[in-house]
């Protein structure tokens, strides 16, 4: 198998295949999740001002007072990666051709060299945070197997795709070929994976929010 | 002519059946053959000081005996190197080689071609240069034939006694458009039969024709093949892609690319990479060399490349999608989705009867429980 055949495979059945899991996973767990149930809670309402699903929702994505200063590496690198992540991935005009070649929907990108600057700087502030995490004795007790997986699983597809950009290592058709398949790695791991908040941060917060609202608490 | 051109001693124009001679005998001046090796020296990367001494060199050889064979292909490969304007640096090419068989150039035929194609076997064996365009079909000898005779033992044959071969076209080189899915008549390339010989690959469909003749003009200097990459092909020619040297590339780089064929931003000349150019995979000179005495070439005329010179090229999931858009049509369908809520819910129904099962087996502690 050459390089073009590789890169036609990823395109093709590598594809069908990832996406196919995609798919089957993010249903299956969905269901599974929020299949699980709980017991009706028969107690009366409390009603605190803050304490609901949707005011969790806001909160759990600001820092809380004091805790900017405290941790500024995991909030500042968080905000940045995530972010660049999301331009990285929705505004770079190749991306668009993808979802618009799967989905049928189109919108307007930036341009190149922009969503290249912003991949270096989401580059730069995940291997701060992977560096805070191993640095720092609380973070580095706490993380698993799976936190130091999903950190390789998102960077690899930046990096691959960044090098396949500058022509670098290898020739363009492998990188590319290499950053498809990463990416398609990455799809099939993410609906059972910590990368399933992808799916899941919003409804978790506001069932949080919810569940400790009813007991009036505002968390 | 020599008196003419002192300054270049050793570019002998008169000694019969040399380069020099043949060239002569075509009105080809030592002037324009000069200009012809300045022009090879630095596609080949050669320094232009070693124009005058390619020029002694070839001019001096004899000329190289071609056996040229034609399998499983369009034609197109010859049609592009013959139907060139006159006089051009790719014709001069038939002023380098002896022709000694090609069965589309030939008058001969039938027996008598044979006769000639074997007789240069003898003649020249060791030395001569077969050149081969088109596949060889191998599910069946009888999808193509010579005289009778198979592609597959032609090539065999005429492979033993060549200094080396040339592979031209796509087809030859990688199978091409016979070995494209399903490949019907199991057509393989030259490389895949012949393991022992040295195998130079000019592939594109058709190939550049300048850069066969730079091919041979430096096997003609040297003796030897030039530099191949992974892939067989010369480094001088396909070191680089058509993305590394298109004029559209900094459209590219500004995320400016052409929608429809027709539309502003065509006209403007942005990139057509969402129109499907196959400009970054595919290694070629076309953007430097370019066409029809350096003209033009399909990005330049608002075609994308549709990577002709890369193997299976054809099974690459189609000229007008990009790069980055699926090769076939998605056949993820409503089957997974089914197939994961039925996951779920049997995952959901054994999740509840293990809570269930927990409850059932949950003991209730009382008082009396505590106070012992
Ligand atoms: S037209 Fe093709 S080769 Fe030229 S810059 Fe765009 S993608 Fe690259």
């Amino acid at each position: 198998m050459d390089h073009l055949q590789l890169l036609t495979w990823a395109r093709g059945p590598g594809l069908d295949l990832s996406l196919g899991v995609l798919v089957l996973g993010v249903i299956w767990r969905l269901i599974e999740i929020y299949g699980l149930g709980r017991k009706q809670d028969l107690s009366a309402p409390r009603d605190v001002a803050g304490a609901s699903g949707w005011n969790t929702i806001i909160r759990r994505s600001v820092p809380p007072p004091g805790m900017f200063k405290t941790s500024p590496v995991s909030y500042m690198g968080g905000y940045i990666f995530h972010i660049g992540l999301a331009i990285v991935v929705f505004l770079f005009a190749p991306h668009i051709k993808l979802v618009q070649g799967v989905l049928g929907l189109a919108w307007p990108g930036l341009p190149s060299q922009m969503v290249d600057f912003v991949t270096v700087v989401t580059m730069a502030a995940m291997i701060v945070v992977l560096f805070d995490r191993i640095n720092k004795p609380v973070k580095r007790y706490l993380s698993t197997f799976g936190d130091w997986f999903t950190w390789a699983l998102t960077f690899i597809p930046l990096l691959s795709g960044w090098m396949a950009v500058h022509h670098l290592l290898v020739p363009y058709t492998l990188m590319l070929a290499i950053h498809i398949l990463s990416v398609e790695l990455l799809l099939i791991c993410l609906p059972f994976t910590k990368l399933f908040h992808a799916f899941t941060v919003f409804g978790s917060r506001w069932y949080n929010g919810a569940i400790n609202g009813h007991k009036g608490v505002p968390v | 002519m020599k008196s003419r051109h002192p300054q270049q001693p050793g570019t002998e124009f008169s000694v019969p059946g040399t380069v020099g001679e043949g060239l002569a005998r075509h009105g080809v001046s030592r002037r324009a053959f000069l200009k012809f090796c300045t022009v090879m020296t630095s596609m080949l990367a050669l320094p232009p000081s070693m124009a005058p001494a390619m020029a002694a060199a070839i001019a001096a050889t004899r000329r190289q005996s071609v056996i040229w064979l034609s399998f499983q292909e369009c034609t197109g490969c010859t049609e592009a190197i013959t139907r060139s304007h006159s006089p051009t640096l790719e014709n001069l090419i038939f002023d380098l080689i002896s022709l000694d068989y090609h069965h589309t150039l030939q008058a001969a035929s039938g027996e008598a071609a044979e006769h000639a194609r074997e007789q240069a076997m003898k003649d020249n064996a060791g030395k001569y240069l077969l050149i081969v365009d088109g596949s060889i079909p191998m599910a069946n000898p009888g999808y193509s034939t010579i005289a009778g005779i198979s592609n597959y033992d032609m090539l065999v044959d005429s492979a033993k006694g060549a200094a080396a071969i040339v592979a031209v076209g796509t087809c030859a080189t990688y199978g091409g458009l016979p070995k494209a899915n399903p490949n019907p008549t199991g057509a393989v390339s030259v490389a895949d039969i012949i393991k022992d010989k040295p195998i130079i690959n000019i592939p594109g469909c058709p190939p550049i024709p300048v850069v066969m003749t730079g091919v041979l003009a430096h096997f003609l200097t040297f003796g030897t093949i030039p530099e191949l990459d992974g892939l067989g092909r010369p480094k001088v020619f396909y070191g680089e892609t058509i993305h590394d040297r298109c004029y559209r590339r900094p459209f590219y780089d500004q995320g400016k690319f052409a929608k429809t064929f027709d539309d502003e931003a065509a006209r403007r000349g942005w990139c057509l990479f969402e129109l499907g150019c196959k400009g970054p995979v595919t290694y070629n000179a076309c953007a430097t060399t370019k066409w029809n005495d350096g003209t033009s070439f399909p990005i330049q005329s608002g075609h994308g490349c549709i990577g002709c010179s890369e193997p299976n090229f054809w099974d690459a999931g189609g000229f007008y999608k990009a790069l980055s858009m699926p090769a076939n049509p998605l056949k993820v369908g409503a089957g997974v989705a089914a197939a994961g809520a039925a996951a779920g819910v049997v995952v959901t129904f054994l999740n509840r009867g293990k809570k269930g099962a927990a409850k059932a087996a949950h003991e209730t502690t009382t008082l009396n429980d505590l106070e012992q």
